[in-house]
């Protein structure tokens, strides 16, 4: 197969937000390939979380287009998107409290599978459900908590399970917003280990303020500032650009 | 037995426990059944609980599980009743039974044509809407009053025998265990769902509409599908009431019944099922006991003890029940073989 026929994986033409006067995302046209491990980055207010909600359809753009694996997304209710194969993490826990991870993970893979309006059916009676559960379990490391509210569970236990519940619908493209935000050093490692264990062939869109994840993890930058892409280029390129360094890598190494 | 089926075993146990009937709730429903046989001088008074009990428990529904809160939830009992009333009236289905699954019926339609009007906005725009559209069903009732009766009520109601064989009698024992069939069937059937993979999607849309939606969970369509529902419950509960006393007016379409009906699930508690339950017993017998000690100011008691409620936590009277559901479940677990605790259906709310 011809590389060049291939559609990107994620694609934004010219995409454009504007809250009453204020341009969130301005004429962003950004091209992820399929597989990359694309890290978006900018200082704060540049527009990230308002690209993200774009992208996964919380917001409706201004105008401009987006495209998953080439087809037009753009209109799309977030759901269907989650089900052409693009699904989220969120850069504070959006979780159900109430759930355990088992009963989370099941919801997510009860979905996928269409088995999620059955109405006459105990969740856990499909053998298939229960074997994915286990694999995600173990996957997440979160075997130790499956029988918790998600809500008393440690704060870096509940950042796995975002992952999780992310990965639970088996994406095509996966964002991450954050992952590793306000996880203490010492869990930190078991989140950067389940980022840097995502299979080859899904697509990462990762969102971070940690340069240190960043370098390590991405093989392809876009720096955001105010709304617009500055510079696009691999980790070097953006590392070495003068401009970058002036109005983003100094300003946040100093803080 | 390798760890991996070992943990495959335990996740289905979760899913399972989660199902299994505890022995309080065995309990509930034995102490309802000997009420049949203990308390024969009560049947009049325990019929009208049972039919306040499922008018919550369908409020319970939509409220405790999917997050919509309503204020015109006597529209489906009204029409509910009226339907039944109609159908005994004109002789047009002499059974029961079957007249009271046409009741559920015509709640269903109405509350799936309405549905959609619920499907967005805050808690204070469904407040509004659901307020409305009763009021305006109200209205309807009393203007075509040549079909309802209007104001005088719809009289002349002849009811014939449950299932050919029961006979309606002054001293509402048909009433009762009729009523309290209809009330554990229905029960039965409401835990069936809301444990489902339907319910929990539910639970996860009232929990966290953001991230339902992320991962793949349409809610429009399941809200709809349980608004209908609680719709055909709440149109039974009123078939029920129009049976039992063959008799049915304006009220069952009021403003009063659907706030009373939602204080009721309140005061026992929502997201358990059971609330609506524990809510009609102990609201009719306060309101006995109240109006008996104090009758001018029933309402008084009635609006401190609101308060009260509302103030002591975020949703639940429920919640003094916590310490007894604690105790049945040790009790419980005390089967050999058996470490891990129980939960209960109702436990998911609880902080």
């Amino acid at each position: 197969m011809n590389p060049a026929s291939v559609p990107p994986a994620l694609e934004t033409r010219s995409l454009e937000k504007r809250f009453g006067g204020i341009v969130a995302s301005n004429q962003v046209s950004m091209s992820i390939a399929r597989g990359a491990r694309h890290a978006l980055i900018g200082p704060n207010g540049a527009g990230k979380t308002t690209l993200i909600n774009l992208l996964t359809g919380v917001l409706k753009p201004s105008s401009g287009e987006i495209l998953l694996d080439g087809q037009d997304i753009t209109t799309l209710e977030p759901h269907r998107r989650v089900r052409l194969g693009m699904a989220r993490t969120f850069q504070i826990n959006q979780l159900f409290a109430d759930l355990t991870p088992v009963e989370t993970l099941g919801l997510a893979i009860s979905e996928r599978l269409g088995t999620g309006t059955h109405w006459w059916r105990v969740p856990g009676s499909r053998p298939e459900v229960v074997a994915e559960i286990a694999a995600l379990l173990e996957r997440f490391r979160l075997t130790e908590v499956m029988n918790e509210r998600t809500a008393v569970l440690p704060y870096g236990k509940q950042r796995l399970l975002e992952i999780a519940l992310a990965f639970a619908c088996q994406p095509r493209v996966l964002l991450l917003d954050e992952p590793a935000a306000g996880v203490p050093d010492a869990e930190r490692h078991e989140i950067l280990a389940a980022v840097a264990g995502l299979p080859a062939d899904v697509t990462v869109l990762l969102i971070e303020h940690d340069m240190d994840i960043v370098f390590t993890f991405a093989d392809r930058i876009s720096v955001l500032v105010n709304g617009q892409v500055f510079v696009e280029g691999t980790p070097d390129e953006v590392a070495r650009d003068p401009r970058v360094k002036a109005v983003y890598l100094g300003e946040s190494l100093d803080a | 037995m390798t760890s991996s089926s070992r943990l495959a075993a335990a996740i289905a146990a979760q899913f399972t426990d989660r199902a299994r009937w505890s022995l309080l709730e065995v309990l509930f429903w034995l102490v309802a059944l000997s009420t049949i046989w203990l308390l024969p001088d009560q049947h009049l008074i325990l019929a009208e609980i049972v039919i306040w009990a499922l008018f919550a428990l369908s409020l319970d529904l939509i409220l405790g599980y999917a997050g919509i809160i309503s204020l015109g939830h006597a529209a489906f009992f009204g029409i509910g009743a009226y339907t039944a009333g109609l159908l005994a009236k004109h002789a047009l289905v002499g059974e029961p039974v079957l007249a009271l699954l046409l009741a559920g019926l015509a709640g269903a339609v109405f509350g799936f044509l309405t549905s959609f009007l619920v499907l967005r906005g805050t808690d204070l725009t469904r407040l509004m809407v659901t307020l409305g559209i009763a009021l305006l069903v109200r209205e309807l009732a009393n203007r075509f009053g040549w079909l309802t009766g209007g104001a005088d009520g719809l009289q002349g109601i002849d009811m014939q025998p449950v299932l050919g064989l029961f006979r309606f009698d002054l001293y509402g024992h048909t009433a009762y265990i009729y009523s309290l069939a209809v009330l554990f069937v229905l029960f039965l059937l409401a835990r069936r769902i809301v444990g489902s993979p339907f319910g929990l999607a539910l639970l996860a849309i009232k929990g966290n509409p953001l991230r339902a939606s992320a991962i793949g969970i349409g809610a429009d369509r399941r809200l709809i599908g349980i608004y209908t529902l609680a719709a055909a419950y709440a149109g039974i509960a009123g078939g029920l009431l129009t049976q039992t006393t063959a008799f049915t007016s304006l009220e069952s379409l009021s403003f009063d019944r659907s706030a009373d009906g939602l204080l009721v699930l309140i005061i026992g508690g929502t997201g358990h099922l059971y609330g609506g339950l524990i809510g009609a017993v102990v609201f009719r017998f306060a309101q006995d006991w109240i109006a008996t000690a104090t009758p001018q100011y029933w309402q008084f008691w009635i609006g401190l003890f609101l308060v009260l409620i509302v103030l002591v936590g975020r949703d639940r009277i429920g919640g003094w029940f916590t310490p007894l559901r604690r105790l049945a479940d040790r009790v419980g677990a005390w089967r050999p073989g058996k470490t891990r605790p129980t939960v209960l259906p109702g436990q998911g709310g609880a902080p």
